[in-house]
């Protein structure tokens, strides 16, 4: 065995490497795009533990008939919150932390493009969580995260929640419009050299759909929310029918950020499937352009459906006729990219590590969730499912087969680049295997509870039929998960000093980021290599490789600290 | 997960009926809701050979394909046949699912006539048709189903000759109909947004304020059909429920006639009260002689 162990170009090349700065003022002020990314990973998980607390505490009323646990206000409380923590506050913003962290490094650039617009959006983002957090000592919303008018107006909800929740929208809103367009603007302009689009890496395409869609669909909730501000506190009356308004315009404007709202949740997921099946199916993934096409589709397709969500309002038959042709036609390249990543599966040889784990698993209950999709699609079907459990069992196969197993992929992956440390195998399958059957758990028995006729939103139900042992089976799930999260929280933290030192390329991926240290230095490259094909780190082992077979003691053309065991 | 999608595919061939409300919708109460069951129903066997195919697929792939010695991964990028195959395969469901939607969409939607037995709408009694909804002959009980929190009230229209609606009689939570007759619902709101939902009957619609909202239903069997406010309208959304019971034209027209008379004796009552007080000297001395 001959281990030969390359010298960093870093040494050779850079003539100034800045110390990292430390201490709480440089995180404070800091406009490194890595940083900012911790920033935002670490306090959206701090966002996702609350909004988790607030689901167990929602599964627990419902755990039995005529519960009273809590009283209707502070249910109605409970889910506001849990479902606008879990999109404004965890999913978008945990994103935008991988995102910040990882496009520079992937697309071989030294920082975003607007390094202080960059950390301007970390902290209204903040701000936007801490309004909305600090309405929980004076009186939360309560309309739900969709905050429908009339009831959300001054006339029914006059306490000033639902003012907290116009105001969450709005900094979380600026805050993702500004990061999105940094997003746009790097990806667009600071590739590196041979970085061309058909060897963009399939992440870096989901977050571009990703922030295409928060480009076109923010103004539009921001204008909304802002004409709900406008009717409650200054006399309009924008969604008052009697004076000349609309109530039903706000369903609009508010599904139409709200459906592309679900596909900003779910595509950068998709991206980090798509990075991390080739890796541990070690094997290029299967039809690269379908994926990074079927991804742009549906992030435009995404904006033509928003009246799926509307099957029951007085709207148009042709209106609502188009809204299902629409959403049948985004299962396409839905379906083409699960039929990918099986295919990226196929004839490989896959190795069972916790990433890998949670991508399949996430994949495998996303396709529950993209199937129950189709039956809500058909309106008249729909006419019987909408606004019951069966949509909530759907929503969040979506948003947790799909987006947080994708998340949670992502936390393992690349934990050891962020870190520079590996996290323990033994919790992070325990925490899948507790995941993934908590999910199934929890949100197979719903699709039943909503068609036996429980609609969402209740905080009682009748002890009828078998309504009481389906929500039991359900909140027994709900801990089963909360627990599996918790492992993997424990496996963050604990792995932090426990962790075995990771190498800068621990799983032998294929994307830039690996080719730098773990952690990466300020700078991240001294020296940007040069991009020949989809995975540049295959093609710069494979030279590594050929070069130390060639001759030892040759010194190698090849920059960076790479470790080759022959 | 092969195993558990085999067997409730297995399952639902031997005894759909008795799956309503936990694997397929609730039904039974009128041709609607029936209607929907049905499309729901054919769904659902496409969705599960698409269950079965994916997930038994991954899972093979997890098994068959798994790292181990001498094990070497297959290095290709795609197949482009392969790829045209599925897309034009996922596209092929889709327009079978759309072209089924369309096939049971008139049945699901649009009313149909009132059946034998059914109240006899012919000569003058009580029935409108204004409004998009309405069976082929036009013929068709028209009920204002009215939400408010947390309320559902009903006004049988056309009853009184009002124009405004508001001689007509009215009841709250529980609405009675005539078995066999079509009934078509206008569904409107007096604050917040309500979704009219009763499982059995068929799908919801919205409640909005401002906006009238259509749906219909034709009862065969007599019985209480149950039902609740499904869009949420505030602190007492839970409790928002609604009961719709369907008895004979024949009971169902006494039953409207009693009602009419009892809402007109207590308005008249109600109206020697209110005389009763603005003569008094104030509420204190007012010494009521009737039932108020
Ligand atoms: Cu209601």
């Amino acid at each position: 065995m001959a281990t030969a162990v390359l010298r960093p170009a870093p040494q050779i090349v850079a003539h100034r490497v800045d110390p990292a700065p430390r201490g709480l003022m440089s995180w404070l002020t800091t406009t490194d795009h890595k940083r900012i990314g911790i920033l935002y990973l670490v306090t959206s998980f701090v966002f996702f533990i609350l909004g988790g607390t607030e689901a167990l505490l929602i599964r627990l009323q419902l755990g039995e008939a005529n519960n009273t646990l809590v009283t209707p206000e502070v249910y109605n409380q409970l889910f506001t919150m849990h479902g606008t923590t879990m999109v404004f506050l965890f999913i978008v913003p945990v994103l935008a932390g991988f995102g910040n962290y990882f496009v520079p490094l992937m697309i071989g650039a030294r920082d975003m493009a607007f390094p202080r617009l960059n950390a301007l959006s970390y902290w209204l983002f903040l701000a936007g969580g801490l309004v909305l957090y600090g309405s929980i000592f004076w009186s939360p919303p309560e309309a739900g995260w969709i905050s429908t008018v009339p009831l959300a107006t001054s006339t029914y909800l006059p306490s000033g929640g639902v003012d907290a929740w116009i105001y969450l929208v709005h900094l979380t809103g600026i805050a993702s419009l500004l990061g999105a367009i940094n997003f746009y603007v790097t990806i667009v302009n600071m590739r590196a050299p041979g970085m061309s689009w058909s060897r963009l890496p399939l992440f870096i395409w989901s977050i571009m759909a990703y922030s295409l869609l928060l480009i076109i669909a923010i103004p539009v909730i921001a204008g909304a929310v802002t004409m709900l501000l406008l009717d409650r506190h200054f006399g309009t009356h924008f969604f008052d029918t009697a004076e000349g308004g609309s109530a039903l315009l706000w369903q609009n404007l508010f599904w139409f950020f709200g459906h592309p709202e679900v596909y900003i949740l779910i595509l950068p997921s998709f991206g980090i499937f798509s990075e991390v099946l080739p890796v541990f199916a070690r094997k290029p993934i299967f039809g690269y352009k379908a994926i990074a096409a079927s991804t742009m589709m549906i992030a435009f397709l995404g904006l033509l459906v928003w009246v799926h969500h509307m099957f029951t309002t007085p709207t148009p038959l042709v209106v609502i006729i188009f809204a299902m042709i629409s959403s049948f036609l985004i299962s396409v390249p839905t379906g083409i990219k699960i039929f990918n990543w099986v295919g990226t599966l196929w004839e490989g040889a896959i190795e069972f590590k916790t990433p890998l784990m949670f991508a399949v698993g996430g994949i495998a209950l996303f396709t529950i969730g993209g199937i129950s999709g189709v039956f809500l699609a058909m309106f008249p079907v729909d006419w019987q499912l909408s606004d019951t459990y069966f949509v909530v069992a759907h929503i969040h196969f979506v948003l947790v087969g799909g987006s947080v197993f994708g998340i949670v992929a992502g936390v393992y992956y690349w934990y050891p680049k962020i870190s520079g440390r590996m996290m323990s195998e033994t919790l992070g399958k325990w925490s899948f295997w507790l995941m993934f059957w908590g999910t199934l758990i929890t949100f197979m028995i719903q699709h039943s509870l909503g068609l036996d006729g429980m609609p969402r939103r209740v905080y009682e139900y009748p002890d009828v039929g078998h309504l009481q042992l389906y929500n039991q089976i359900s909140t027994v799930g709900s801990w089963i998960l909360g627990l599996g999260v918790l492992l993997t929280v424990i496996n963050v933290w604990r792995s932090l000093s426990h962790g075995t030192i990771a190498g800068p390329d621990p799983w032998k991926a294929n994307t830039l980021e690996w080719f730098t240290p773990s952690p990466p230095p300020v700078n991240n490259f001294d020296e940007i290599p040069r991009v020949r094909s989809l995975e540049p780190m295959k093609d710069i082992r494979r030279e590594v490789e050929r070069q130390s077979k060639e001759g030892a003691g040759a010194r190698p053309q090849v920059p960076g600290e790479v470790k080759v065991t022959a | 997960m092969l195993a558990g999608g085999l067997s409730i595919a297995l399952v639902l061939l031997l005894a759909p009926s008795a799956l309503a409300g936990s694997i397929i919708p609730e039904s039974g109460g009128s041709p609607a809701a029936n209607h929907i069951s049905n499309l729901y129903t054919i769904t659902l066997y496409i969705a599960i050979v698409i269950f079965i195919g994916v997930e038994g697929t991954i899972v093979y792939c997890l098994y068959r394909f798994r790292a181990r010695r001498g094990r070497e991964a297959k290095q290709i990028h795609g197949n482009t046949r392969l790829e045209i195959g599925w897309t034009l395969g996922a596209a092929a469901i889709v327009v079978a699912l759309a072209t089924i939607t369309f096939l049971d969409l008139h049945s699901i939607r649009d009313p149909s006539n009132s059946g034998p037995g059914g109240l006899d709408l012919s000569n003058g009694v009580q029935y409108e048709t204004t409004g998009a909804l309405k069976p082929p002959d036009g013929r068709a009980l028209t009920i204002q189903v009215n939400g408010a929190q947390f309320y559902w009230r009903y006004t049988y229209l056309g009853v009184s000759s009002n124009a405004d609606g508001l001689g007509d009689p009215y009841t709250y939570y529980q609405m009675v109909v005539p078995t066999n007759t079509t009934v078509v619902l206008k569904v409107v709101s007096q604050d917040v947004v309500h979704e009219w939902w009763v499982p059995q009957l068929g799908g919801k619609v919205q409640a909005v304020p401002g906006y009238v909202s259509e749906t219909w239903f034709k009862i065969a069997k007599p019985g209480n059909y149950k039902g609740q406010c499904s869009f949420l309208c505030g602190r007492g959304h839970a409790r928002m429920i609604a009961e719709v019971t369907a008895v004979s034209p024949q009971k169902y027209t006494s039953w409207l006639a009693q009602l009419q008379s009892n809402l007109t004796a207590a308005d008249i009552n109600d109206e020697n009260c209110r005389k009763e007080l603005a003569q008094g000297n104030g509420p204190q001395s007012v010494e009521f002689t009737k039932d108020c």
